[in-house]
């Protein structure tokens, strides 16, 4: 293996261990083993022997992905020479020397429906990869280039061809039906998949510029359940929803292996007498009867204004998708007054549907919209006072975000006395508990709170309230 | 010892599809460096996406044997490696002579005649080419793993009373896995790994058509494309590519030969097996 190969695969791997990939010098050293075995020229080949020697989690995948792009760019060849290229596909040849005059984008928009209506994934790498040529380019200080999506994406904009190209593809059938919807799928799709390959041309143009150290740092976005509850853009939401069920059956796993291991209850006379024959009647080997698991009931109140919504979302999904593990899940929403939701929530249905009901149909809103704490919980204790007794984990989700409203601590104070175990689970940042509006200091003294900024740090408290 | 049976991953892919298996790159580049490393490949990946035909099928291709170890919760060293048969031991001892001295009937009851091969003994043992598959290893309790360890770096099994027992040909070694857990560090680093997941549509178009070849070219495209709509939609299990292929049998049994609304509202179980992601892709796609 050649020094400069080496380098580069030790530069690779050190800016995956930036991203979060632990990668051990056993799986170093099976990368390079492996490098022995495959062509070295077939870049993909290459991907894979990478992948499947250093990867161990899917989750690991898009950063893995963008880093290998940096730091083993494809090959594109002449860049002159390919350009002569793009334009005979491109139908403009009255461009001259790039850069030069604004491209035609009406021209590149029509040649752009047709590789999307076709779906062929070579000429649409090829069409990225001129159209990022053209269009992707700006200079930002003399004598230095940047290179941006953005500019090629919304000179594009690929979304607006949405209209034209179902009118080709559904080809004369009725609108708004399935098909509809299947070739509007199959678009989004195609879209999306040309939106990265801009993306990835416009990673490969800049490390060819600058380095791939350099942009190592900056072109890995954090992985979905390291995203914070307050930040999360909507498709991070989506692709944490994704993911609630997963979550949920690992939690259970874990749940049922933790409960096998801990100790057994009592004498099963009956087994062990039965066991005892086969030693002639000495019981050399003792049964016990399983552990009845202790089941709690589980209120959850949460706060359901719009800048925590994500994070209430998501928590009630992973409540109820966890039902099983309790005897009963309560929840209750409020805004500035409190509404029990639990009704939304049918066993075996919908939880996304029981979410969009929710924010539609329950009454959460008593006076002006803005988050009340405090008349929410007075409210709460009133309406709903078998909601927590004895038996009951009792969570409430929010950032404490008050308005400088009337916190009723005492109110909190009594319900937490009559749980069994309270928690208040708060999506901000510890660091930020008690400034400006939020009345965390007040509350912590009544209730015991818990940062959850994210869905690692969720799971990780799931796993503590879950009983074994 | 290391013997392996591809010659490059163009190899793979060809013998491969010739065993009925369509591979894409990562796939057949996987399989070509666990062959020639000689190191197990973990496959991850959701339920019904191939896992374990990818085994048979590579199985298939070298002209192994597949020696099968299924997981579950429970299962022990007696049923994944060896086990003495003492009921046989027993009659030994009771059918010796008194002039046996204890020594002799010792080394006699710990002989391999006593011996209950399992999968894994069974796998290590064989000099023929072999396609080890212990399938859903996340079932198995967390102890199996560290049983595994052994036998998946050096290959080897000590039984106390016989030694250590070697390899003397290296089994193909595949696991698979539903990630219901994370598995231990220590098997993932021994193992290369290879996530499979939905596959493409052109890919998943020609595993359809060639799983089920009296099917309409026309046909596969509309089935592939209303299974990746319906993939797209937050559902509780999402169809998998077994689910395509019963999906296009069960059009074929039924003479359908187009997709439209009535034909997905009568066949929807096939696909989808949760009552509320029936009513969830029947208000998203408008069935009704």
């Amino acid at each position: 293996m050649t020094g400069g190969l080496l380098e580069r695969e030790i530069g690779f791997f050190h800016a995956l261990r930036d991203a979060g990939v632990n990668i051990s010098l056993a799986e170093v050293l099976d990368a390079t083993r492996a490098l022995g075995a495959i062509d070295l020229l077939d870049r993909e080949s290459l991907r894979a022997a990478y992948a499947a020697t250093t990867l161990k989690r899917p989750a690991h995948r898009p950063a893995f992905d963008a880093l290998f792009d940096l730091w083993f760019p494809p090959v594109t060849g002449d860049p002159s020479a390919s350009g002569r290229d793009g334009e005979a596909a491109g139908g403009e040849p009255g461009e001259g020397a790039q850069g030069d005059g604004p491209p035609d984008t009406e021209a590149l928009r029509d040649a752009l429906r047709q590789l999307l209506l076709d779906g062929d994934e070579e000429a649409m790498r090829r069409f990225a990869r001129e159209t990022v040529r053209d269009l992707g380019k700006a200079d930002t200080a003399p004598g230095r280039q940047n290179w941006f999506s953005y500019r090629v994406l919304r000179g594009l904009s690929p979304e607006t061809l949405m209209a034209s190209l179902l009118d080709n593809l559904l080809a004369g059938q009725q609108r708004g039906g399935m098909a509809e919807k299947v070739a509007r799928q199959t678009i989004t799709e195609r879209i999306r998949q040309f939106q990265e390959m801009v993306e990835s041309e416009v990673r490969r143009r800049l490390a060819e510029d600058r380095g791939a150290e350099q942009l190592s740092k900056t072109a890995v976005q954090p992985l979905a359940e390291q995203v914070d509850f307050l930040r999360a853009s909507r498709n991070d939401m989506v692709e944490l929803r994704r993911q609630v069920f997963p979550l949920a059956r690992r939690l259970a796993t874990r749940l049922t292996a933790k409960r096998r291991l801990g100790r057994s209850g009592r004498l099963d006379f009956r087994r062990t007498v039965r066991a005892s024959l086969a030693t002639g009647g000495v019981p050399l080997v003792t049964h016990h009867r399983p552990h009845k698991p202790h089941k709690p009931e589980l209120t959850v109140i949460c706060d359901v204004s719009g800048s925590v919504a994500g994070f209430a979302h998501f928590t009630l999904m992973l409540a109820y998708a966890l039902s099983e593990q309790f005897t009963k899940v309560r929840a209750f929403a409020f805004i500035d007054t409190c509404d029990e939701v639990s009704r939304f929530f049918t066993p075996g249905g919908d939880v996304a549907d029981a979410l969009a009901r929710m924010s539609a149909e329950a009454n959460l809103v008593w006076f002006d919209g803005h988050s009340d704490y405090g008349h929410s919980l007075k409210e709460f204790a009133a309406t709903y006072p078998d909601a927590v007794g004895p038996r009951t984990s009792l969570l409430i989700l929010g950032d404490a975000r008050n308005n400088y409203r009337a916190t009723e601590v005492p109110v909190l104070r009594s319900l937490v006395a009559r749980a069994r175990h309270a928690y208040w689970l708060n999506p901000e940042p510890q660091a930020y508990w008690g400034s400006g509006d939020s009345a965390t200091t007040a509350y912590a003294e009544a209730i015991e709170m818990v940062e959850v900024r994210n869905a690692v740090q969720l799971e990780a408290f799931v796993q503590r309230l879950l009983p074994t | 010892m290391l013997q392996p049976q591809f010659a490059s991953t163009a190899d793979v892919s060809e013998r491969l599809s010739a065993a009925g298996y369509l591979t894409d790159d990562a796939i057949a580049t996987t399989v070509f460096l666990a062959d020639r490393l000689g190191k197990p490949l973990l496959v991850e990946g959701p339920a019904g996406v191939g896992k374990t035909e990818l085994a048979k099928a590579v199985a298939e291709a070298t002209g192994s044997e597949l020696i099968r170890l299924q997981c579950y919760e429970g299962l022990d060293e007696a049923r994944a490696l060896y086990e003495w048969n003492y009921k046989k031991q027993l009659l030994r001892i009771q059918a010796s002579k008194d002039d046996d001295s204890w020594d002799d009937i010792h080394d006699d009851v710990f002989a391999e005649e006593f011996l209950l091969s399992r999968p894994l003994l069974t796998a290590i043992r064989r000099t023929e080419p072999t396609v080890l598959l212990i399938d859903e290893t996340d079932k198995a309790d967390v102890e199996v793993e560290g049983l595994l360890l052994e036998v998946l770096s050096d290959f080897q099994i000590t039984i106390p009373e016989l030694g250590t027992i070697s390899a003397t040909r290296r089994p193909l070694v595949f696991l698979t896995s539903n990630a219901t857990r994370e598995l231990s560090e220590a098997l993932k680093r021994r193992c290369l790994y290879l996530h499979l997941d939905y596959p493409s549509a052109e890919r998943e178009k020609a595993i359809v058509l060639s799983r089920v070849p009296e099917i309409a070219e026309q046909l596969a495209e509309q089935l592939v494309r209303t299974v990746r709509a319906l993939r797209s939609m937050e559902l509780k299990k999402s169809p998998s590519i077994s689910e395509s292929i019963d999906w296009a049998r069960t059009l074929l049994a039924l003479g359908l030969d187009t997709l439209d609304e009535e034909a997905v509202r009568t066949t929807l179980g096939v696909v989808l097996k949760h009552a509320s992601d029936h009513e969830r892709a029947g208000s998203q796609l408008k069935l009704d």
